[in-house]
């Protein structure tokens, strides 16, 4: 189980060097998080629909978009230069190999998260602070259970035709219950009722992500061997 | 230390290896000459582990860990420099933090890359990035070398310096297998020599001291005839 983890963080590690360093995934999530944003501030009218109302809609939406970017590059670095082969070949297990580009692909989205929230802050005028722990909670519930499953496809994908078109298809089914679960429980949150009014919504959550980490975690080597 | 019996494999109904048996032990090198579509690479990933074969089996004593790859295809990360991949790779092979440093002056110093070792492989020409692909399989000190064209887009004097260094390498003892479509390029290497034809070995002989043009001609005729 060390091996398995230490192996895990090398790859995330790895990764996450590799995008702080190219930049190239994290500037257009970081702009498209922003565009979405500014687009959505402009476009709504506030005395048509009450801004608590329509926020926790845009919120995932943005998220979740953020994210699929981050999904897309997840293995493309891998695809340069066949080092994919050259990690199939080290003797690590697979399961090492998913949980450091989950991992990877969890702090990636986290900063993207992070700062989606500032500006939506900032441009939505909504009390983030007030709910901040539990909105938290759900973040990473909901994000956890879409990246796994995400992380999985992404595999799946990368060595085909159309990866970037085929990821958000795949993905898409299986990003409806968490992504519909997070925003019943954001819309209670940010009108200020109680946490026991969701408590279903985030045991929901919690079991889609028991569920599909594993049953990710116990796929990912079938989409990997030839 | 290496073998395989009787290898049968297909990609949809285009067979790409039938009936392929073989052994080696330390020291020896199998030259492996046939021309494109015929089986080579496919041969290398099903001994590496990379691709599940259809029918029979093969391996390497020691497992992945004793495999050290060369392919035209670097394996590197154009974003990392060149020591940050020979750790990276050194890491998941979980050579001792006290052999890392050792290993990679050593290899640094003999592929002629001590003065890029901090610049990014992206920065590096191909002759360079292919010197710094050899140091990332030599890392762990593999017993078994896989070599898929590895002359391929370096210039005479690199592809000279590579001949140099794999003759060292089989010199310590290590098996070989190279796989090129240019009898003239494995031929002094290679202890044995195989033609590969439509997946299957058409001649298997030592080499016997015959040179590049002997063999030239025998490929010729082995290939033309099958």
């Amino acid at each position: 189980m060390a091996d398995l983890l230490r192996h895990a963080w090398l790859v995330t590690r790895k990764d996450l060097r590799l995008e702080f360093r190219s930049r190239t995934a994290l500037t257009s999530a970081l702009v498209f998080t922003a565009l979405v944003l500014v687009v959505f501030e402009h476009g709504r009218d506030p005395t048509a629909v009450p801004t608590l109302n329509l926020a926790p809609s845009i919120l995932w939406v943005t998220f979740s978009f953020a994210a699929m970017l981050a999904l897309n590059r997840a293995f493309q670095a891998e695809l340069e230069n066949q080092a994919l082969d050259g990690l199939l070949l080290a003797p690590i297990s697979r399961t090492s190999l998913y949980w450091g580009k989950l991992g990877a692909n969890l702090v990636f989205v986290a900063l993207v998260q992070v700062t989606g929230l500032l500006l939506f802050m900032l441009f939505f005028n909504v009390p983030v602070w007030r709910v901040w722990a539990p909105l938290a909670a759900v973040t990473a519930l909901a994000t956890v259970g879409f990246i796994a499953v995400g992380t999985l496809f992404s595999a799946m994908v990368v060595r085909t035709r159309f990866a970037e078109l085929m990821l958000p298809v795949l993905l898409l089914p299986f990003l409806l219950p968490p992504l519909i679960a997070a925003v019943q429980v954001t819309v209670p949150l940010f009108a200020g009722r109680p946490l026991s009014e969701v408590a279903g919504w985030f045991r929901l959550l919690a079991a889609y992500d028991v569920c599909f980490v594993t049953l990710a975690t116990l796929l990912f080597p079938f989409t990997v061997t030839e | 230390m290496l073998w395989a019996r009787d290898l049968g494999h297909a990609f949809g109904a285009i067979p790409a290896l039938d009936g392929i048996t073989f052994s080696l032990e330390r020291g020896q090198t199998l030259a492996i000459f046939g021309p494109n579509g015929a089986g080579k690479t496919t041969l290398l990933r099903v001994i590496a582990g990379l691709i599940r074969p259809l029918r029979g089996a093969a391996g390497v004593d020691g497992g992945r860990r004793a495999i050290g790859w060369i392919g035209h295809q670097t394996q590197l990360y154009n974003h990392l420099t060149v020591r940050e991949n020979l750790r990276f790779w050194a890491s998941l092979y979980d050579v001792p933090e006290r052999d890392v440093a050792l290993r990679e002056d050593d290899l640094l110093r003999r592929l002629g890359l001590a003065r890029q070792a901090d610049q990014q492989v992206r920065t590096l020409s191909r002759g360079q990035t292919q010197r710094a692909a050899i140091a990332r399989a030599l890392m762990h000190d593999p017993d078994v070398l896989l070599l898929d064209e590895p002359f391929t887009g370096l210039d005479r004097l690199a592809a000279e310096e590579l001949r140099g260094l794999l003759g060292d390498q089989a010199a310590a003892g290590r098996a070989t297998v190279i796989v090129t479509h240019n009898v003239e390029e494995g031929t002094e290497l290679a202890t044995d020599i195989a033609f590969m034809r439509d997946g299957r070995f058409v001649a298997y002989a030592p080499r016997a001291g015959r040179d590049a043009v002997a063999l030239t001609a025998a490929y010729r005729t082995a290939v033309a005839s099958g």
